[in-house]
């Protein structure tokens, strides 16, 4: 039966039907669904690592006990796994592994655009490129089969427009793969030096036999046209442009696997056509290795490196006139991403604000903080940077910056890796706060579990961290908590933590408004005679409060009765603060 | 037969996705090929955020680009005013009348144009423009926004009540199926 569905789903059924039965992931968009999805089959074993590195050494323990494993992660979370990832490549693997990884071109929900093909040829891995969701499916398990054929890890590569569409699909049965057996073997897992000079030449000479495997594998296919004056090379959903805008006018060279990338076959289709036209967003993966080979092709000097494909664009760039619409002529207001109404965060980054402090920023919902009004943050990184990155900022100004100065993280991004950068703040003795924005769950990516949440991926009851014994462990003394939808307390205790002499930690806790758990007080009531229109209330920046003609108005559709408004207000025009 | 586009365009937490899963859904039994694209993530919050539909003999984009739109289904004006650049020449836009403030409007940095309704129409476009609002509260939530503007643009299409009925019903949970039923019901007569 045909089903419509999301890519990222479609790579959970392709690690179903091979028979994967491992999954250990760290969750960013657009990676984080497939293992949701994975998740839902009672036949695979799945969880939330804290990290990338985490996850993928445990897939990699999976794979040497012998089963089908998968790892998942977004484009940058193959930095933080890249330690394993290169000696993995070396090992090899006993049960089938892939490695999932989404990229973001367009940035539509990250801090870079990394093109992480450049990690498949840096690591010797095989990487295959599905272009939708019934190629996820049969990508995924063609992967298992080359992992275990070649003896390689293997890279399954999704982008934001494969892993976030929905694309017709049929479902096969699942295959039921036996576990591998465990043979000790030491030159082939004991990756010292000895071991791993033996290991370098065989990894060489797998991608020769991967490269004389892609020459005839049915995922690089020819798609015939009837003008040979152009012939593209392409992959991914970029080819779903080319043939928007071209149909079956050019023969097309569609490339599923795209590292390593064949010889012969890029030869043989140049000698077929004219011009050889490169098709591939970001940067010149494809476009470099013709050229190495010989092969005169155009790409980045018409595409360019930077940002999303769409029809549009591919056709301007070959000169194919697109459709136009009919804009209006004056500027429509930007309408930028906001913390929810009644989000705990709020409040938090107010008291920052007012203080005028400098704040050293992370990965999460939390670098909203970074929007106005509240304008709060001074860097953003990536994971677990504030907490590094505070520690080098108070060091070089020798002790000048220590009372002005904090890092914010978030729950799961501490675990992530924020707890060695405050490991180092306590080992090398630096006077910084720290502050764990605590809000018991991973928000931006669509509330996932993690070590201080109390539940797995699974939903069931799970070991929760005690974030103050973990922080007074490392040798944190001075570790407060405060309610941020409190702001006398928050702005008392950060200041009294600040004017301390010594490193502190300070747990802003509160449950993330959106949980289903998180029970509201419900819309806050405002007597709007009271109101001089002071706009005091709209310095918090919620959504759900505006002053429209001269007062204040609450959308009652989006106001959870948070109560931070009120505590703005000189005037008592909030009324009927209660506790949920 | 060509490739038709529908966008549903609207503001994060409108429930746009569900809209876009109905729609998929009933193309799909229809026999079309069909995609829908979604946006997750960071835009989510609050944000401006668009679902593409396309259906046909055989679609190969995910995305519906400036120009091509047949139907844009707007759940905002704002919205509307941002996304009628996609539209078709002679294409048709839903929208719900509904002003949603954004923060730059909220903090004073600029106004909420006025007149957006007129504006749209001035330039040609063939616009439906309703208080879904007022619709999805007379049903019984103001979150069935997302299911009365399926009713409305349930009318330019030759699908049976019957069928849009019962793609609702696989849908949404069981215990919203009346609401949801009343709110389609509401958008439909509209």
């Amino acid at each position: 039966m045909k089903k419509l569905m999301l890519g990222n789903e479609a790579v959970a059924r392709g690690l179903y039907e091979a028979g994967c039965s491992f999954v250990s992931s760290y969750p960013g968009t657009p990676s984080t669904e497939i293992t949701e999805y994975a998740a839902k089959y009672n036949e695979i074993y799945a969880e939330w690592a804290p990290n990338e590195k985490v996850a993928l050494e445990t897939a990699f323990g999976a794979s040497l006990a012998g089963k089908r494993s998968f790892c998942g992660m977004k484009h940058v979370g193959v930095n933080v796994a890249a330690d394993p990832l290169f000696t993995v490549a070396y090992t090899g693997v006993n049960g089938g592994l892939i490695i999932g990884v989404a990229d973001d071109p367009g940035m539509h929900s990250s801090q870079n655009e990394q093109d992480s093909r450049h990690y498949a040829i840096a690591s010797k891995i095989p990487m295959l490129e599905p272009s939708d969701s019934a190629e996820s499916i049969a990508f995924v398990k063609e992967a298992f089969e080359i992992s275990e054929k070649f003896d390689t890890p293997i890279f399954i590569k999704m982008c934001t427009r494969v892993a976030h569409s929905q694309s017709v699909i049929e479902e096969s049965d699942r295959l039921e793969i036996a576990q591998k057996e465990y043979v000790k073997n030491g030159e082939k897992y004991i990756m010292m030096p000895g071991n791993a000079k033996k290991r370098h030449p065989i990894v060489e000479k797998r991608t020769l036999d991967l490269i004389a495997y892609a020459e005839t594998a049915w995922f690089n296919r020819i798609e015939e046209g009837n003008d040979n004056t152009v012939g593209i090379i392409t992959s991914s959903t970029s080819y779903q442009y080319v043939k928007e805008v071209f149909g079956d006018k050019y023969p097309v060279l569609k490339l599923g696997m795209i590292n390593p990338l064949p010889v012969n076959k890029i030869k043989d289709f140049a000698k077929t056509v004219k011009n050889v036209i490169v098709v591939e967003e970001l940067d010149g993966i494809i476009e470099t290795h013709c050229k190495n080979i010989g092969v005169n092709v155009l790409g980045k000097e018409i595409f360019g490196n930077i940002g999303e494909f769409s029809q549009n664009l591919v056709a301007e760039k070959l000169g194919v006139e697109a459709p136009k619409g009919k804009a209006l002529s004056e500027n429509v207001p930007m309408r930028p991403p906001v913390m929810c109404a009644g989000c705990p965060h709020r409040g938090l980054f107010y008291t920052l604000k007012k203080n005028k402090l400098t704040v050293m920023g992370d990965i999460g919902c939390y670098t909203l903080g970074a929007v106005a009004p509240l304008t709060a943050i001074d860097s953003t990184i990536c994971m677990g940077a504030s907490v590094s990155s505070i520690h080098g900022f108070n060091k070089a100004n020798d002790g000048a910056t220590d009372k002005n100065t904090v890092a914010v993280i978030g729950d799961s991004t501490f675990m992530h890796s924020g707890v060695t950068g405050l490991i180092n703040i306590a080992y090398n003795g630096s006077n910084s706060t720290v502050i764990i924005l605590d809000n018991s769950i991973t928000g931006m990516t669509g509330h996932q579990q993690n070590p201080t949440t109390g539940y797995n991926l699974k939903g069931d009851p799970a070991s929760k961290i005690d974030l103050e014994a973990l922080c007074r462990s490392v040798g944190i003394n001075s570790v407060r908590v405060v309610d941020p939808y409190n702001l006398a307390e928050c702005d008392a205790v950060i200041k009294e933590e600040l004017q301390k002499d010594e490193p502190s930690v300070i747990i802003s806790r509160r449950p993330c408004a959106l949980l289903k758990y998180v029970k509201h007080a419900g819309p806050i009531k405002v007597n709007t005679d009271k109101c001089i229109g002071c706009k005091s209330c709209m310095r918090i920046g919620c959504p759900a409060v505006s002053i429209i003609d001269g007062k204040v108005k609450i959308d009652n559709t989006l106001c959870t009765g948070c109560g931070v408004c009120a505590q703005m207000c000189k005037f008592d025009v909030f009324e009927n603060v209660k506790e949920a | 037969m060509q490739t038709k586009n529908i966008m549903i365009v609207g503001v994060g937490g409108q429930g746009t996705l569900l809209a876009s899963k109905l729609l998929g859904r009933i193309l799909l039994s229809k026999g079309y090929d069909v995609k829908v694209s979604e946006v997750h993530g960071m835009s989510q919050r609050g944000g401006s955020v668009v679902t593409y539909v396309r259906y046909g003999d055989k679609v190969y984009s995910p995305v519906i680009d400036k120009g091509e739109a047949d139907f844009i289904v707007s759940f905002e004006m704002l919205e509307a005013a941002r996304w009628v650049e996609y539209l078709k020449q002679g294409g048709k836009m839903i929208t719900n009348t509904q002003q949603v403030n954004p923060m730059p409007v909220i903090i004073g940095a600029c106004e909420y144009p006025a007149e957006l309704e007129a504006k749209i129409k001035n330039l040609g476009v063939d616009l439906d423009a309703f208080d879904a609002l007022s619709l999805a509260e007379a049903a019984g939530n103001s979150k069935a926004v997302n299911i009365v503007l399926m009713g409305k643009l349930s009318k330019y299409f030759d699908f049976t009540e019957d069928e849009w009925l019962d793609a609702i019903e696989k849908s949404v949970p069981a215990k919203f199926l009346e609401l949801n039923k009343k709110a389609f019901a509401l958008g439909r007569e509209a």
